[in-house]
């Protein structure tokens, strides 16, 4: 029997736990159709989640695309269609990608080795420098931190996750919480995650209190790696104080927890707890558009 | 002896690749770390090395740690007493200096980064040691007592900073006294 999973209509970092929270009543090897055929829009974080989840079933899942023609197309040009047929069956309509999509800074591309990193460094420097400061009127300095801010998340999956994931990088108007442009880094795996990384440090103490939550404050917040190497940790740190510079939000999803660093421009939680289990770690950072007074 | 390393050449031929000029991941930083250090393994007792950021477009946390932070670490330490391995850092810009500054915090490092217009001193140093060196610099070659001189204090102070820089081999000590890194064919008024 095929179990149907429910995409919502806006596909985002929140509204995916409703898929989360669906899949958990069904093991990893049942059937499941993802039907996405009532979904209007989805962010590079809804995109690449979803990528994450064909990759966590045991069994080859079937997905409906958006019946939507002009979501669907829009999906096509981020490559998420090529992308998905790889780990779904599909079905529905599902076009063909034709020319470049102006606010996809970077389609949705793979990272499995560190090569792969270079690749999607190389790629987005020239664009997020034209796109950087002329759309979000952030000075044109800003697009080295980008880059690195790019490379050191996609690096996590590289020498963390065990297995390979998905990067994303886009533009678009955030009118319901914001208003403005952003540009989100979405980066997604169903590898090990945070709290398997760090329990893999040698002798390492649990404290009694030791879960996805806690492993995601000491490696974010703490900056904390499995490694003993004292020169570990300085990614997400180093992600922290750019996104703090830019007036920008992180935010990173690990099994049962999620965490995120919140400007004041935002309402999110800093920290959920005991949400339904996913595989991997997912992580968006969002870089707003700078207005008049803004940071600098 | 003397040598200069174009990080980007090293970057090209360790990633096989004419692609790339981002030095960027960790493992990318500990193979241009060991081609260096390749290099290294044929210079004297006592080394000069310019390592030129010229031609590399930028280069993130991971990758400074590998290639700056652990290549001075490695010299700095005990470890290498028998060699006597500096380091001038040139073409460095604001592109590359964030994640540079950021791991030598981290490690408590400082290094010579050359400028238009001479060499300076950045990273961790404190305020004894900053105008050591550039008084140092300004002297060309010092010992205890010129620089002693220079600086207004008791010699047993200075003989204290000099030795304190060059453990850190940000000055060469010389026969005839220390040179700072990045002083050597300077002209001095």
């Amino acid at each position: 029997m095929t179990s149907v999973i429910t995409v919502p209509p806006s596909l985002d970092d929140h509204t995916f736990e409703q898929v989360v929270e669906q899949l958990a009543s069904f093991p990893p090897d049942a059937k499941l159709l993802v039907d996405a055929r009532h979904t209007r829009w989805a962010s590079p974080f809804g995109l690449t989640a979803l990528l994450t989840l064909g990759q966590t079933r045991e069994t080859r899942a079937s997905f409906a695309a958006p019946d939507n023609e002009d979501t669907s197309s829009y999906w096509a040009r981020t490559g998420f269609f090529k992308h998905a047929e790889e780990l779904y069956d599909l079905h529905g309509s599902v076009p063909k990608a034709r020319g470049g999509e102006s606010s996809v800074l970077l389609e949705i591309t793979p990272v499995v080795k560190s090569e792969d990193v270079h690749e999607v460094v190389g790629r987005i420097q020239q664009k997020a420098q034209q796109i950087l400061s002329k759309e979000l009127n952030i000075d044109a300095k800003a697009t080295v931190g980008f880059a690195m801010t790019l490379s050191e998340v996609c690096q996590n999956i590289v020498e963390h996750a065990g297995r390979g994931g998905w990067v994303a990088v886009q533009t678009y108007t955030w009118r319901k919480r914001l208003g403005r442009r952003v540009v989100v880094i979405a980066v997604c795996d169903a590898g090990c995650g945070f709290r398997q990384s760090l329990e893999s440090a040698p002798g390492r103490v649990r404290s009694d209190r030791w879960d996805d939550a806690e492993a995601l404050e000491e490696a974010v917040v703490r900056g904390v790696s499995r490694f003993r190497d004292p020169g570990r940790g300085q990614g997400l740190a180093g992600v922290r104080r750019y996104v703090g510079r830019w007036d920008g939000k992180v935010s990173v999803r690990s099994g049962t927890a999620r965490i995120a660093i919140v400007p004041s421009w935002d309402d999110d939680v800093p920290l959920l707890e005991k949400l339904a289990p996913f595989p991997g770690s997912q992580v968006q950072v969002t870089i707003p558009e700078r207005v008049s007074g803004g940071p600098r | 002896m003397m040598m200069h390393i174009d990080l980007s050449s090293v970057l090209r031929q360790t990633l096989s690749c004419e692609l790339y000029s981002n030095l960027v991941t960790r493992p990318t930083g500990a193979a241009v770390r060991t081609q260096i250090e390749a290099l290294l393994a044929d210079a004297r007792e006592r080394s000069l090395t310019v390592i030129d950021f010229s031609h590399v477009g930028m280069i993130d946390f991971s990758c400074a740690d590998e290639v700056v932070a652990k290549l001075l670490l490695r010299y700095v330490a005990a470890e290498r007493a028998d060699r006597e391995a500096y380091f001038l850092f040139r073409g460095v810009t604001d592109d590359h200096w964030d994640a540079i500054e950021t791991v030598l915090e981290r490690h408590g490092l400082a290094l010579v980064l050359e400028t238009a217009d001479g060499a300076r001193i950045v990273g961790m140093v404190d305020d004894g040691e900053r105008a050591a060196w550039e008084k140092v610099y300004e002297l060309g070659r010092a010992g205890a007592a010129d620089l002693a001189t220079a600086l207004g204090a008791p010699e047993c102070d200075a003989e204290a900073l000099l030795d304190g820089l060059h453990r850190r081999r940000l000055v060469m000590l010389t026969d005839d006294g220390y040179i700072a890194v990045g002083g050597l064919g300077v002209r001095h008024e």
